[in-house]
């Protein structure tokens, strides 16, 4: 049952009504990363009522994204709480009514095709071109409307991409940027991510509640330290050969040669490794690590993280290890076989 | 000549003439942009040949990765 009480101001906007808040209520949502965008997005669809949220995330949480990652505390950060459970915990005491299914690890194919066709619409909030494009041809696929959404610096920029209607991120791929250089050298201020949220959570609302109409249709983009607002009409720019939207689709970016065995996390100074065997008994590796008392050990029940020479690694359930400290792919591999066979 | 870019005027040199020449003088050249000019999107051969005039309205998007 709905609680009225609770939603009264978002009831009372005539858009949604006691409707729209229902159908908010019987709407699953997928947030692909709980970083910045993530949390800020997962926390509006929480408080708004959607009744079903799932995030997904690789990370854990650090002193540097308190910044901005607003569902993250210091406990989280002392405790290397990941992304994903941190952020369930606090959605949990915002609505504790929302259900919240949090998973820690990698946005990869076979998981997203478990979860996108049971969802509503996908909001972007990863950090990476490659897991959007992976997005892209999931909703592309699943015929699901996904909201691109990035930001760095004060700038921010989003997209609505629906299915069959606008063009999709792979028709615009001429203009993605080639090294993914705009991660986050420049560094970023908070108030761009609210902006950017403010846009694909109410592009989020309007497709939940069934207000198509309203929709932008119009790539955003705004610049808050320059003052500068910008809106462009893309339709032009969907293809008509496009090989993830168009008639003669094949989905290149579902292809499972093109999944990343190791990846360099943007503007980390970090590596992400992922081995071939999948899930890992952390106690059983912390008791070997053990043996070697140069080694520093910290663990929770979901990693666990030790730091060697000038490197910090941490290893997560599902067989992941982020190599701090390089961001030389091979030199982490190498720091990982060294340590962890 | 003193045009639009982004919602924002913007005096440029006399020998910017074109698109191409804007973005050069905007040192905007490394990146891959969406450029709409008076409403017209144009394609990246586009841009040598959009002529432009004062009071035009460009407007520039570019993507960005970090979330
Ligand atoms: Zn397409």
């Amino acid at each position: 049952m709905l609680e009225t009480n609770r939603y009264h101001r978002q009831i009372l906007f005539a858009p949604i009504g006691e409707n729209g808040q229902e159908k908010l209520n019987q709407s699953h949502v997928l947030i692909v990363g709980a970083g910045a965008l993530g949390s800020s997005s997962a926390e509006a669809l929480a408080r708004a009522g959607v009744g079903h949220l799932t995030l997904i995330d690789r990370d854990y949480v650090e002193e540097s994204n308190l910044q901005r990652q607003q569902l993250f505390s210091e406990k989280d950060m002392k405790q290397k709480t990941p992304k994903a459970i941190a952020a369930k915990q606090r959605l949990s005491e915002v609505n504790s009514h929302v259900r919240i299914d949090a998973i820690v690890g990698d946005a990869e194919i076979d998981l997203l095709r478990q979860i996108a066709p049971e969802a509503d619409l996908i909001i972007d909030a990863t950090d990476n071109f490659d897991t959007r494009l992976l997005l892209n041809d999931i909703a592309q696929k699943y015929q699901k409307p996904w909201i691109y959404g990035a930001v760095v610096a004060s700038y921010g920029v989003t997209f609505t991409v629906l299915p069959d209607k606008t063009p999709c991120l792979q028709c615009l791929q001429e203009y993605i940027p080639a090294n993914g250089a705009t991660c986050d050298s420049v560094g970023i201020i908070q108030p761009v991510v609210q902006r950017v949220v403010s846009q694909q959570v109410t592009e989020a609302l309007k497709l939940l509640t069934g207000n198509e109409a309203a929709l932008s249709g119009r790539l955003i983009s705004f610049d808050l330290w320059k003052n500068e607002h910008t809106e462009i009409e893309v339709d032009a720019l969907r293809k008509a050969d496009c090989p993830s939207c168009s008639e003669k689709r094949s989905y290149p970016n579902l292809a499972y040669d093109s999944r990343l065995k190791s990846a360099v996390l943007c503007g980390r100074n970090t590596v992400q490794l992922r081995p071939q065997r999948k899930q890992t008994d952390l106690d059983e590796v912390a008791k070997e690590l053990q043996k070697n008392k140069q080694i520093k050990l910290f663990q929770n029940p979901y990693l666990l993280s030790f730091e060697v020479d000038s490197f910090r690694i941490v290893l997560f359930q599902d067989g992941r290890a982020l190599v701090h400290g390089t961001m030389d792919q091979l030199e982490a591999k190498n720091v990982y076989h060294r340590y962890l066979g | 000549m003193k045009i639009m870019v982004n919602g924002n005027g913007l005096e440029v040199r006399e020998d910017v003439k074109h698109i191409k020449g804007l973005i050069d003088f905007l040192e905007l050249e490394d990146k891959p942009l969406i450029i709409e000019h008076n409403q017209q999107i144009l394609q990246k051969e586009e841009h040598e040949k959009a002529i432009l005039e004062n009071g035009d309205k460009v407007e520039i998007v570019h993507f960005v990765g970090g979330g």
